[in-house]
This record gives C-alpha cells, structure tokens and sequence, in this order.
C-alpha cells in the first residue's frame, strides 16, 4: 500500500477530533482551548496542504498560508485579550466571563 | 518506506495532540504542542511540501509556541482550580469526539474517489518554494497583501489591548526637557557670612 491522500486525511480527521475534544473537555481553561484551536487550524492546513499535493496544483498551499496567517494573528489577539482578562479578574476561568460586561 | 516514516510521524503528532488536551499542567500542554507542529511539518515534508513544513516550524513552534509559553507562565493561575470538575466532561466530548470521527472517516471513504497525482517531481520542475512563490506573487497578490494587514492589525490590537499607562510612574518627556532654562533650575543666592542660607 503506498502513501495516498487518504493516510493524510485520517490523519487530519483524528487531529480535528483531537482539537474538538479538547475544547469540550477544557471548557474551564481558556488557554488550552486557544490551543485546541490551534490544532483544528492545524488540521485544516494538512489537509489543505495533501489535497494540494495529490490533486497536483499548488493553490491549496497558498491558502494554506493564509490559514496560518489568520491563526498567528488570532492566537496573538487571543492571548492580548486573555491578558487583559487576567488583569481584571486575576483569574482566566471562562465561565466568569459573562460577570465583565456592563 | 514512505508509508513506515508515515505512520511513525502520524502517531506521535497524534499521540502528542492528545496530550495537549489532556495533560494536566499547561505548560506541558505549550510542550506537546511543539513537538505535535514539529512532527506535522515531518508529515508535510514527506508528500514534497517542504516551504509549508518550514513555515510551520517557523511560525508556530518559533512564535505561537513561544507566546503561548510567555502568557501561561506569566499569568499568575490557579491550574489546579482549573482543572477541578473536568472529568465529568469527558463523557460528552468523547460521544461528541466519536460522532465527529466517524462522520469525517464516512465522507472521506464513501465520498467518491479521492485525487491520486503523483507526487514525484519530475526532474526540471520548479521546486516547492519556487512554485508557490510563482503563484503566489502573481494570481494571489492581492491575497498575500491582505494577509500582510490581517497581521498588521492583529499586531496593533494587541498592542492597543494589552497597552496601559500607569500614573506616578517617571517617564522622558522630551519636549519638557529641551524646553528648561538655565532660570528654572539655578538660582543665586548671596548668603551673608555666618548665618547659613
């Protein structure tokens, strides 16, 4: 059996999982679900990437790209507005968060 | 031999993202995160995606990793309080995390025949980075420049959100200090002998 599209998108379907799990099971924990989230981008970009591959045209990459532009800039205002969470509330637990609006 | 590297790589990315979840300290979690990125980009160089592998490695494990580390050991948390009660979630995200398996493992097998081009490079052909910079500078220009600001105003708004001016704190104020005279700090006395200032 040779190395096919199909290796990828399992693999990809497992991280996704992995990723969705997390955000469930982490409900109370903010930063692990950021990289939760991280992870299901992470999945997205593989299997942009082996359609890409396997499909012979280089577009998926590109896009690719450009999901990893939008994760790095959402991980940084992510973790900018935990920080100012903690600050009010020295705490990061989600479910109080509902207590900062006005 | 490609398909032994594969499977090895795809256990520990999906071993390590496990661990993510469910390990106990975050900062073990920010750990198995870069070692879950690192083993995906060995994945990416396996299929000849070798410009996206070193992007990801660059990307994440250099910066979203590193500041992932920097907020989870700066913020003064309880994780332990954290992680009180989070087992009586499992039963849910794992019924959740099974359907969601399934579902994705259905499509991707009974949803029709799945594209098989070879990824050989035929000798001649541009490499990774050189096809995709081909592409990417040309038709998707636009995109490339969008992304640019995407950064561009995610950097600003971390910036703007985490920015806070303190009171009583001394600062340079330029504009203050040029604009001192000789009269306003110096003075002249003439002090008579004998009786001090």
């Amino acid at each position: 059996m040779e190395l096919g599209l199909f290796h990828y998108l399992a693999v990809s379907a497992a991280l996704f999982t992995i990723g969705v799990v997390g955000i469930f099971v982490n409900r109370k924990n903010i930063i692990v679900i950021l990289m939760a989230i991280e992870l299901i981008l992470l999945s997205v970009n593989i299997n942009l990437v082996a359609f890409s591959v396997f499909s012979g045209t280089i577009e998926g990459q590109i896009f690719a790209m450009l999901v990893l532009t939008v994760a790095a800039a959402e991980a940084a205002v992510g973790l900018a507005i935990l920080v100012v969470y903690f600050r009010n509330r020295r705490d990061i637990s989600v479910e109080n968060v509902d207590l900062m609006k006005g | 031999m490609a398909l032994i590297a594969f499977s090895l790589i795809a256990a520990i990315v999906v071993l390590a993202a496990m661990f993510v979840i469910a390990a106990r300290n975050p900062v073990h979690s920010v750990l198995w995160l870069i070692l879950t990125f690192f083993s995906a980009a060995g994945l990416l160089v396996l299929i000849g995606a070798e410009f996206l592998a070193m992007l990801l490695v660059v990307v994440y494990v250099g910066a979203v990793a590193v500041l992932f580390l920097f907020v989870v050991m700066m913020l003064d948390v309880d994780f332990v309080e954290l992680k009180q009660g989070t087992l009586r979630y499992w039963p849910f995200a794992l019924l959740v995390g099974v359907i969601l398996l399934a579902e994705l493992v259905l499509v991707s097998v009974a949803g029709g025949a799945l594209p098989t081009g070879n990824m050989d490079a035929s000798p001649g052909a541009p490499t990774n980075a050189e096809a995709i910079g081909r592409v990417m500078y040309t038709d998707y220009l636009l995109l490339f420049q969008l992304s640019g600001i995407v950064l561009l105003i995610a950097m600003v708004g971390a910036i703007v959100l985490t920015l806070r001016h303190r009171p009583h704190i001394k600062r340079q104020n330029i504009a203050k200090q040029t604009g001192r005279r000789r009269g306003d700090a110096v003075e002249l006395k003439d002090p008579t002998p004998g009786q001090g200032i």
